[in-house]
């Protein structure tokens, strides 16, 4: 029997290209024509002055560790103990993800670390942006 | 809203809290339901407005036989009480409705006859969070203490000394569930469960249910019960992605909904007699005293460990024991509604002496959700 699967997201319309981006090793962010504004997660419309027109972009791939947990309870397709992390990306949207090439110790886990963007193949259609630390 | 307008005249909880296998989870919202009639003195029929979360109104309502002509579904996680409360003081004060009956039940713990929560892998919780290993509240909730410690300059046993002072609040309420004396040793040394909180730091799971009346303060006069005012009330929400949050040294929701309260009472922080902020989680108080204006957040931590919050400190904080040691059926904002109305009552177990004005601080769906309510025993 196969190892139980970690939670896979399913695309919809709006966030497909996110999804196209991780599949072609891309970090996929968008950018409003109108205020310049960067966010995320995706959708047709900025936030932040609701304007129609955005671009989507292939952002930087690099961040650093805002904030996390190591988590000790048992969830499917994690080992515990493993870290849920928050990463700011430099252009200024947070997402979670999780840290991987290093230990999940408190110690390991620095905040503000530096942080690059790891793509994770769950299978043909989904990959996931996970991060490890930046070399260099 | 106009101060003191309306009055909660009927309150109860479950007729009893923690586990409680032989109680489904509807029976638990009649149970409480009717402990609040008795308490009020009135019949199932003088209800004419009804609210309540996870659960349909309709659901509830049809099971308990009433008919009302004014209804609120608002579910925005553990303080969707608090924001019904204000919901309801808006619509009497309209005229929608004259008395109104809020109920909350939760078979957290034994899980019998509960509405299943689902988060499809399809909405941006599942497909920005989910797939990252999130999934009880324990492995989301505590994901920005570590930032709010680091920019406030907190250390892991102030927020362990939240834990240890609110034993001390639970020791002298009959019904907490947990009463045997801790310390920060003991928080620090307990089971870890999503780092840095320990089993110590996370809330009860627990069975149970509670139930408010509110109806005019007009009419209020007339019930057997001390009435306690509604002085002022706020309410807000932010987002269901933790990871989203504008910061994580701060909540939006709490300084959009608490000050709001304030305002709408037209009291200072140093007029607070008696102090609820919702603890799903250690750090939760912290965040409350910082948004809510008590102090800066970097001496919410100090504040706590020395001794303030604590009995016969300046400032009673969570005086049942709080989500943490008293109760946490899930949506635990009703209990701190209730702890509240005891307070202003002057029948709480741990009675704050001539506690005049009560701040009840709810926090619902993680950080995704507040509303604050202020009560008055004092018109």
């Amino acid at each position: 029997m196969a190892e139980p699967a970690r939670a896979r997201p399913k695309p919809t319309p709006e966030t497909q290209h996110f999804w196209d981006g991780t599949q072609a090793g891309e970090l996929r962010l968008q950018r409003c024509d109108a205020c310049a504004n960067v966010y995320f997660p995706p959708r047709p419309f900025c936030p932040s002055c609701a304007s129609r027109k955005v671009s989507v972009f292939k952002a930087s791939g690099k961040g650093k560790l805002y904030s996390y947990v190591i988590h000790h309870r048992p969830v499917p397709g994690f080992t515990p103990p493993y870290a849920i992390a928050v990463v700011e990306l430099d252009e200024g949207p947070r997402m979670m993800s999780n840290i991987v090439d290093c230990p999940q110790t408190p110690e390991a886990l620095e905040l503000d670390m530096k942080l690059e963007v790891a793509f994770e193949k769950l299978d043909d259609k989904i990959t996931l942006p996970l991060f490890r630390p930046a070399k260099g | 809203m106009r101060r003191n307008q309306v009055a909660v005249v009927g309150a109860a909880e479950t007729t009893e809290l923690g586990v409680i296998p032989n109680v489904s989870q509807i029976q638990l919202h009649a149970d409480a339901a009717l402990n609040a009639i008795a308490d009020a003195g009135l019949k199932l029929s003088d209800i004419d407005g009804f609210a309540t979360a996870v659960e349909t109104p309709q659901q509830i309502a049809h099971y308990l036989g009433i008919t009302p002509t004014w209804v609120d579904g608002t579910s925005v996680g553990g303080c969707s009480f608090m924001l019904h409360v204000r919901h309801a003081a808006a619509a009497i004060e309209a005229g929608l409705c004259k008395t109104v009956l809020i109920t909350h039940a939760e078979s957290g713990k034994s899980n019998i006859g509960r509405t299943p929560r689902m988060t499809g892998p399809d909405s941006l919780n599942g497909q920005f969070e989910l797939p990252y290993g999130v999934s009880t509240p324990a492995s989301m909730f505590p994901i920005p203490v570590l930032r709010y410690m680091k920019t406030h300059g907190i250390t892991h046993e102030q927020i362990a000394m939240v834990a240890v002072v609110q034993r001390e609040w639970a020791a002298k309420n009959p019904r907490a569930t947990m009463k045997a004396p801790i310390t920060v040793e003991d928080v620090l040394n307990s089971r870890m469960i999503a780092y840095p909180f320990r089993i110590l730091q996370c809330c009860l799971v627990t069975d149970g249910g509670g139930a408010l009346i509110l109806t005019s303060a007009e009419r209020a006069k007339d019930f057997k019960t001390r009435p306690v005012y509604i002085l002022g009330t706020g309410e807000s929400v932010e987002t269901p992605m933790v990871s989203q949050m504008k910061t994580f040294d701060s909540s939006r929701a709490f300084k959009v909904a608490g000050p709001l309260a304030f305002k709408e009472a037209g009291i200072t922080h140093n007029d607070v007699d008696h102090l609820m902020i919702y603890d799903a989680f250690a750090h939760l108080p912290l965040y409350g005293l910082g948004d809510l204006g008590f102090m800066p957040h970097e001496e919410t931590g100090k504040f706590i460990a020395d001794g303030n919050t604590r009995p016969g400190g300046k400032l009673p904080l969570n005086t049942n024991g709080g989500g943490l040691s008293y109760m946490h059926s899930g949506m635990y904002g009703m209990y701190a509604l209730q702890e509240s109305v005891r307070q202003m009552r002057g029948i709480a177990p741990a009675q704050v002496p001539g506690a005049k004005i009560s701040v009840c601080h709810g926090v619902g769906g993680m950080f995704a959700a507040s509303g604050t309510i202020i009560f008055t025993n004092e018109k």
